[in-house]
């Protein structure tokens, strides 16, 4: 990734320092467990879904955009789409989801921490036993590859060897080159993650966000299934739902309904910060 | 509790030892049956190594990759990378089985993909040229017994016996096709050629380990850039996303559009469905858009302007070397507008 502004990094710096404040001389804590989301934030992100176009808050480039507005609903509708579980970048913030350890039975080390998610049964091996990742022509995989790190009692997760996803749902794509990096930060029965996104194809800036858990000691995960159907009917093989960037019909449709201007709609890191509407109001 | 540690190999243990003190080997266990993740097993070497599934091993060369399935009755070989990495190429196969090379499949005629075929045939052992007087105490290592036999399509061994310079006769496809698809039986399974037209070239194979359940894709598929498309040799946009549904049609996934079926692409990393989903969509939304702005009534240096590519430059596309953007878009446009200048 290039080097960003001074005012960024600064930014990024205290971001991070909030996030990851305190703790560091303490040790490991147990993360196992039924978590669930505090859905008390991102609700139309994680409900019924974001509008077309609105791609406020993300730090990301002219390619993204650009593809973000060829993005048609319909896409999904792909039978090859249907089921496709979400990428890490999802399941992170917005899925229930069980973790447990995986202990030596002689040293009686973590060897690795698994996790089931609830939306597409995602699972996760993030490895505590210090192995390497895996060279570049490995197969990547929705949920990447992860290792796992104490830092205190806070557990740091790289990701790589990621599949194609997407920053919203909408849309805006996050390449397979990108790296994830995810705390766990436990406080007793509360757990906030926090999701840190480096992609050098498709953002200018890493993409931070937080999310908060519960520990619940009466909840399993249900099972979740999936069947492709018909669903692109009358539509050859191969067909491809998309619209032309340039003349998308809903690109406006969010900024107008909300009054937001289009170009901080449509994103970037320029319009992420506060000082962006400070400007933007005088 | 699942272990977390697995390893798979076709090796007996006089070749493991032999390999051991050969060559250093990048192995990867890529069996999604084993583990969800692949892991390194020793120092990375020239040529790399990933156990797919089953019988099939994808070696990654310096700009592409050879698909090898191993058993009881020999060694497949699916592309030979260039001339120079022959005796790398080599090491690696006789690496993963002490068994002779009894088959080897060009899916196409570029010379990253065919230049080592004659020291790999050489190297093998067809039987075919064993006649039934055969001397019942003729060693099975002895030289008469034949080359591997190289399989293509009519249309690469046309390619190829047209080189300049030409390659040596050996290295030429010896058992050709020229229709829809050609069947062997190798090792336990069905593996299917299957033709391909005017995609990557005019002489693609596409190749599918039934029972394996791997399909190696040559250059109609890479994970590296843009597709090249051979214009010069019958390749076409069109085809090379036909191809792609192709792949996409025989392809099933596991769950979750995650595993079942693996890509060995032309170049790049191993692959499920998805990624050729992916790749697939990409493709047939630049062809589109090019032919929108053709329908709007652009000249090829307004729509190379107006950057067709855009949002996926970033990740596939290129300035510079032999097969740049420019000349990707040139190629689609070139042949949407065939015909009607």
């Amino acid at each position: 990734m290039g080097s960003l502004p001074q005012r960024s990094v600064r930014r990024i710096g205290l971001c991070l320092a909030a996030i990851l404040a305190g703790g560091a001389a303490r040790s490991e804590i147990d993360l196992s467990g039924n978590w669930f989301v505090a859905y008390h934030e991102d609700w139309i992100e994680v409900g019924t879904g974001p509008d077309i176009a609105d791609f406020t808050g993300l730090p990301i480039n002219d390619a993204a955009r650009e593809r973000a507005l060829s993005w048609n609903p319909s896409l999904i509708n792909q039978p090859e789409r249907q089921c496709a579980q979400l990428p890490l970048d999802y399941t992170v913030f917005w899925t229930n989801f069980r973790i447990w350890k995986e202990i030596d039975p002689f040293t009686q080390r973590i060897l690795a921490y698994r996790s089931h998610r609830q939306w597409g049964e995602e699972k996760q091996t993030v490895y505590m036993d210090g192995r390497p990742h895996p060279p570049v022509y490995a197969p990547h995989a929705y949920q990447g590859f992860s290792t796992g790190e104490w830092d205190g009692d806070k557990l740091k997760i790289t990701t790589t060897h990621l599949k194609e996803g997407y920053s919203r749902r909408n849309g805006v794509p996050r390449s397979d080159r990108a790296t994830i990096i995810v705390y766990y930060i436990r406080h007793d029965d509360h757990l906030t993650v926090a999701r840190i996104v480096q992609d050098p194809d498709y953002l200018t800036e890493p993409l931070i966000h937080t999310t908060n858990y519960t520990q619940e000691l009466q909840k399993e995960i249900p099972p979740w299934k999936c069947e492709i159907v018909t669903e692109l009917v009358g539509q050859p093989e191969g067909f491809v739902p998309h619209y032309y960037p340039w003349k998308n019909p809903y690109a406006d449709e969010f900024s107008e309904k909300y009054g937001i201007p289009r170009e901080a709609a449509l994103g970037g890191a320029e319009t992420m910060y506060p000082d962006y509407i400070e400007n933007d109001r005088e | 509790m699942t272990s977390i540690r697995c390893a798979h190999s076709h090796r007996s243990k006089r070749t493991e030892n032999r390999s051991k003190a050969a060559i250093g080997l990048v192995l990867l266990v890529a069996s999604v049956s084993c583990s969800a993740q692949p892991q390194v097993a020793a120092p990375a070497g020239d040529i790399g190594v990933l156990h797919v599934r089953g019988n099939v091993y994808m070696l990654v060369g310096a700009n592409s990759n050879t698909t090898v399935q191993v058993g009881e009755q020999g060694i497949l070989v699916v592309d030979t990378m260039t001339e120079s990495e022959g005796d790398r190429l080599l090491a690696a196969i006789q690496a993963l089985s002490d068994q002779p090379i009894r088959h080897v499949i060009n899916t196409h005629a570029h010379s990253d993909h065919i230049g080592s075929n004659l020291a790999v045939s050489l190297a093998g052992d067809g039987l075919f040229n064993r006649n039934a007087s055969i001397n019942v105490n003729t060693p099975p290592s002895d030289p008469v017994s034949g080359n591997a036999p190289i399989y293509a399509h009519e249309n690469a061994l046309n390619a190829i016996s047209a080189m300049e310079p030409s390659p040596p006769f050996d290295a030429w496809p010896s058992s050709t096709y020229f229709t829809e698809s050609k069947d062997l039986y190798f090792n336990g399974e069905a593996v299917r050629l299957f033709h391909q037209p005017n995609a990557h070239t005019d002489g693609d194979s596409i190749v599918q380990f039934r029972g394996s359940d791997v399909i190696s894709a040559g250059d109609i598929f890479v994970t590296t850039g843009y597709p090249f498309i051979d214009v010069d040799n019958g390749g076409s946009i069109e085809g090379i996303i036909a191809g792609l549904n192709r792949v996409i049609d025989i392809a099933v996934p596991e769950a979750l559009q995650e595993g079942g079926t693996l890509i060995v692409p032309g170049r790049g990393r191993l692959c499920d469905e998805s990624e050729v989903v992916e790749y697939r969509d990409m493709l047939t939304i630049i062809r589109n858009i090019v032919q929108e702005r053709i329908d709007e009534g652009m000249t090829l240096a307004e729509v190379q302007a107006a950057r067709p590519t855009f949002g996926f430059d970033t990740r596939y596309g290129s300035e510079s070397g032999s097969w740049t953007t420019e000349q990707f878009v040139a190629a689609i446009y070139d042949e949407l507008t065939r015909g009607k200048h």
